[in-house]
């Protein structure tokens, strides 16, 4: 009885936890959806995908953050976490999910694993989520705390996302979360015939423009620029 | 005679200190921060007058103390200043959205223009305490000023700009030394010596990071270095710039700007080169295998070699040579490639020759160190491919450059490019992609204005312009675009997944299939701009894409100020981001100017009119002095633009221009009291020989027929002047500078004589009054060039001379 009890007392405790979250959660979606409406040219005329906007509701973004950084960690903008990255502002991470377009068959790619925010919000939109990143430290940790945390169709690597990771393709969806002056051939050829990337293009450490490269069923590629933003360069020393 | 000597150092010295400033400013920050340089100068010599005319009666009695001390004080703020401004969080890219960045800007003009106080205040002290050898004085103080001015640029050969930095400190200290040495007082000279060999130890002995120029966080290369393991492994400095490589080896530089999305292979690995922090170049790998290129036939910018086979082919603007190593893939029988900065040549051909596969020491490369439009002017030869590559860092697009004048894509040097086209030769143009479009269609408009300046007609035969991801290529032919060509256009394009904006008979549904926009906004804009219409079209259109001309030539001006309110309300949708901060900033740094001079300028003076002068002249001594502060300037300003084209590059047409200038203004100086009293004797013995025009007058009416005359002459004479050897061209510069420099040095210490005599009370006042004009002078200039062109500064510094003449046509009323 004692030992029911105390596993009571933590499902409580865990329960009130996460429903201290819930709220500052409801209210980012919200705020996401308030952005996108300011973009009528940027997100389709439907607004953001209500499947995408209900993940956002429900994963916990607070524990890829920092702990001193938690009590941000639901407003609409981007926040440290180490090794010199960024967590991207919640809006983007609906955005570029939104715009992959991930269905519960799809095998989706991630550049740039970073917190692994964004791959907890595609892991379960998709059927297999591959994510590299090139820090070690971030990798490992972002890949403990995905298992940690229940996603277990995340599978993740420590590499060179220029090269992409063939052994896990082809993609339906590409999703590129670190800047790059073009888009890199490797990941080019990994994209399924149909299939999206979304991936911001500019030069490293000026303005870029998040553009979205399609590939047609009959292999021909076509590309549009979605939004002006400006992600961190690949990777950066700890700080 | 020492003391002279002592106001030509510290003159030198501040003079120097300027041209530095404007040095540092475009490693910390952007190039457009020279505005602010002069600026602030200006303003601490208006500032100094202004101190002088309020404390004259104390200082006049202790001039040795005050110059000694002041110019010991230049020395000791001018490291510890700029060391203390670079050091506040000033972001410029803020501007638009963060009001506070305001206030760093404001804290840097307060810290900066110390320095320049401190050195002005000496050569203030001279003309308040020996204001009858006013002109003497004068002359000394621009014949330094123009050894500083030249000196600072031969020194920038040899020291880093820091280094530089302590060099000129130390010039105040020299300057303490021979003030005192003049009165053979043994105190200062001793505080002078000890003062010297201090800053000699502070130079050696000091921590050098805390010399260490800290680039702006928003520039390329600090966030370069922040990527994991990437590191400076040499850096070459120079008068035109500081080149710093970077290698990253964990994350490669792969930088292929325009790079196809169908491209089947991947760049080599690369060094990064960056610019004075910022514009980035790479020097790729090359280990002599052609087929290790094939990358670079997936560039917008590789069509011109589709279109015609083994071509001869001149490159304008290398930088890291990739446009070269694009030219060997496609076979070029020879090469030349033009590069203006000599240390970026020998990066390649030298410290990285190896890594860079020799490129420049093969026979069929010729590289020539020289301007672009200079080279292709004095050229006979005529070349199958001309081709300017993309060179400058897409934060362009942020309208950083707005202010940055540029002679390669005016409508003259378009003329230039094809004339020197072989029959049926390319001139191939790369930009990067924006949108809305800017770059591509002002490039479109000007290909079309100077093809009709050349007599073509129908010139829109001989246009195509396709766009890639981020690039845009603009290709004008020598001769009509013929079917087969626009076929081989239309294949290049599509493999790569390429559009076609503009050919000869595209059709709308041609030109928005690959990179797809909302609209097809670069081929609207192109067919307009065929049309009878383009000139209400541009008119309408955004942002500003009319023509850059050798006249006005900012071509990344793309700013209107009808479209500012626009892009303001939609800056939460990333209209910030559109803003071109250029021109912004310099309005920002005008304001700002304004309220500082009157601040600091003239306040104090208007409260204390009445102790200064119980004078009615003094609003006729201000306008005077303020018209003489704008006109000097202003004719200074846009003679260097002038000579740009000329001297071959803007940082030479400073150095000669500006010490003609100084130079020739003290000959006219010193000889000035000798001219009025010359004129005045004639006219005492001529009395009947028409109206009596003052010393004053007569050196304006010089100063205005110089300069008209020059603006008719001066491009016929240049064209025939430009096979002169760089030395001749000087000496020529020099020459033709001389006698509108020599009427220029007079009006000044004329009219302080006339004030001298008449109100002496008021001779600080002028010295204020005549410095707050300076301050906004600079910044008028650019305004009114950048609006209007050059051929209108001069113009008007006519008007303001003319205006000034008038103002002192009667005597001064001695003071009541």
């Amino acid at each position: 009885m004692a030992v029911l009890a105390f596993v009571g007392t933590v499902e409580d405790a865990v329960r009130a936890e996460e429903d201290r979250w819930a709220q500052p959660r409801a209210a980012m979606v919200s705020t996401i959806q308030a952005h996108a409406a300011l973009l009528p040219d940027t997100v389709n005329a439907h607004g953001l995908s209500p499947a995408v906007l209900d993940v956002m509701g429900k994963v916990p973004r607070h524990r890829f953050v920092p702990e001193r950084a938690q009590g941000q960690a639901y407003a609409d903008m981007p926040l440290p976490i180490g090794y010199g990255q960024t967590i991207s502002q919640p809006f983007i991470v609906a955005l570029m999910s939104d715009l992959v377009r991930a269905r519960p068959d799809s095998t989706v790619l991630e550049i740039g694993t970073g917190s692994g925010y964004q791959a907890a919000v595609l892991s379960p939109l998709a059927k297999t989520v591959c994510t590299i990143e090139i820090i070690p430290g971030l990798g490992e940790n972002s890949a403990r705390l995905l298992r940690d945390l229940g996603y277990n169709n995340v599978q993740t690597k420590i590499g060179d996302g220029y090269f992409g990771w063939p052994e896990c393709g082809p993609f339906d969806g590409i999703l590129v979360t670190a800047a790059g002056g073009h888009v890199p051939p490797p990941l080019v050829q990994q994209l399924k015939p149909g299939g999206r990337m979304v991936i911001p293009v500019g030069t490293v450490f000026g303005p870029q423009f998040l553009t979205l490269v399609e590939k047609t069923k009959d292999g021909q590629i076509t590309s549009r620029q979605i939004l002006a933003v400006r992600f961190v360069p690949l990777a950066r020393e700890a700080q | 005679m020492i003391s002279y000597l002592a106001v030509a150092v510290i003159s030198a010295a501040t003079l120097a200190y300027e041209v530095l400033l404007i040095r540092l400013f475009a490693i910390v920050q952007w190039h457009h921060f020279a505005f602010m340089a002069i600026s602030i100068a200006l303003l601490g010599f208006g500032a100094s007058g202004t101190w002088l005319a309020l404390w004259q009666h104390w200082v006049g009695s202790r001039f040795t103390l005050i110059f000694a001390a002041s110019a010991a004080l230049f020395a000791l703020s001018t490291p510890a200043s700029f060391l203390a401004a670079q050091s506040l969080p000033f972001n410029a890219l803020a501007i638009v959205w963060d009001p506070g960045q305001l206030l760093y800007l404001l804290a840097m003009y307060l810290l900066l223009v110390v320095p320049f106080f401190c050195g002005a205040t000496c050569v203030g002290l001279a003309f308040v305490c020996y204001g009858v050898k006013v002109g003497r004085i004068y002359a000394f103080n621009l014949i330094g000023s123009a050894a500083g001015a030249l000196g600072i640029v031969s020194v920038l050969f040899v020291l880093s700009p820091s280094d530089a930095l302590r060099l000129i400190a130390a010039m105040g200290f020299v300057a303490t030394g021979l003030v005192a040495l003049d009165r053979r007082l043994v105190f200062w000279p001793a505080l002078s010596a000890g003062g010297t060999i201090l800053a000699l130890t502070v130079w050696t002995v000091l921590p050098e990071e805390w010399f260490v120029l800290r680039i702006a966080d928003y520039k390329a290369l600090p966030g370069a270095l922040k990527v994991l393991g990437t590191k400076v492994l040499s850096e070459r400095s120079g008068p035109l710039g500081l080149l710093s490589v970077v290698e990253s080896p964990s994350v490669p530089f792969r930088y292929v700007p325009g790079l196809s999305l169908n491209a089947p292979m991947t760049p080599p690995d690369q060094l990064g080169v960056f610019f004075d922090g910022d514009s980035m170049t790479a020097i790729t790998r090359f280990d002599g295998a052609r087929e290790g290129l094939a990358y670079l036939d997936y560039t917008t910018d590789a069509l011109a070699y589709h279109l015609l086979g083994e071509p001869r082919v001149l490159v304008l603007g290398a930088g890291g040579g990739s446009s070269v190593l694009q030219a060997l893939y496609h076979q070029a029988t020879r090469i030349d490639v033009v590069e203006l900065d000599p240390n970026m040549v020998r990066l390649i051909r030298e410290d990285y020759a190896q890594y860079a596969g020799d490129i420049y020491n093969r026979p069929d490369i010729q590289v020539h160190v020289a301007e672009a439009r200079r080279f292709v002017s004095s050229s006979r030869d005529k070349w199958d491919v001309v081709q300017i590559p993309l060179l400058d860092a897409i934060g362009a697009a942020a309208g950083m450059h707005g202010l940055s004048e540029t002679y390669i894509y005016t409508v003259e040097a378009f003329e230039q490019y094809l004339q020197h086209l072989s029959p049926g030769g390319w001139l191939s143009i790369t930009r990067w992609l924006k949108l809305p479009p800017r770059d591509a269609l002002k490039l479109f408009a000007t290909a079309l204005e100077a093809l009709r300046r050349l007599g073509i007609e129908n010139p829109e035969q001989r246009l195509v312009l396709l766009r890639g991801l981020n690039t845009t290529t603009l290709l004008v032919k020598n001769g009509v675009v013929t079917d087969t060509e626009s076929a081989k256009a239309k294949a290049f394009s599509d493999k790569r997944s390429f559009d076609l904006c503009y050919y000869p008979g595209i059709r709308a549904d041609e030109a928005n299939r690959f990179n797809v926009l909302d609209e097809p906004y670069f081929f609207a804009g192109a067919t307009a701009l065929i049309g009878t219409g383009r000139d209400a079209f541009m008119a309408r259109y955004k942002f500003d894409i009319r023509p850059s001309t050798d006249e006005r030539p900012y071509f990344f001006d793309f700013f209107k100020w009808r479209t500012l309110p626009e892009l303001v309300a939609i800056r939460r949708a990333g209209g910030a981001g559109l803003v071109e901060l250029g021109k912004l900033i310099l309005v920002a740094t005008l304001v700002q100017a304004a309220m500082l001079t009157a601040v600091l300028i003239m306040a104090p003076l208007w409260a204390r009119r009445q102790v200064l002068a119980r004078s009615s002249q003094i609003w006729r001594v201000a306008t005077y002095f303020f018209t003489l502060g704008l006109g000097f300037l202003f004719v200074e300003i846009a003679f260097i633009q002038k000579f740009i084209l000329f001297l071959g590059h803007p940082l030479y047409a400073v150095a000669v221009v500006l010490t003609g200038f100084l130079l020739f203004a003290g000959v006219g100086s010193a000889t000035s009291s000798w001219f009025a009293e010359r004129i005045d004797a004639w006219y005492k013995a001529n009395p009947d020989r028409g109206p009596q025009l003052s010393a004053i007058q007569l050196s304006i009416i010089g100063i205005i027929a110089v300069s008209l005359l020059y603006l008719l002459i001066l491009p016929t004479l240049f064209d025939s002047l430009l096979s002169l050897t760089d030395i001749a061209k000087i000496l020529a510069s020099l020459g033709l500078i001389a006698p509108l420099a020599f009427f220029m040095g007079m009006p000044f210490p004329l009219g302080l004589s006339r004030v001298w005599s008449g109100a002496p009370a008021l001779v600080p006042w002028a010295w204020g009054v005549n410095g707050c004009a300076s301050v906004l002078s600079a910044i008028l200039a650019a305004l009114i060039a950048m609006t209007l062109g050059f051929s209108s500064v001069v113009l008007a510094a006519s008007l303001l001379y003319a205006g000034a003449a008038m103002i002192l046509r009667r005597p001064l009323e001695v003071a009541g």
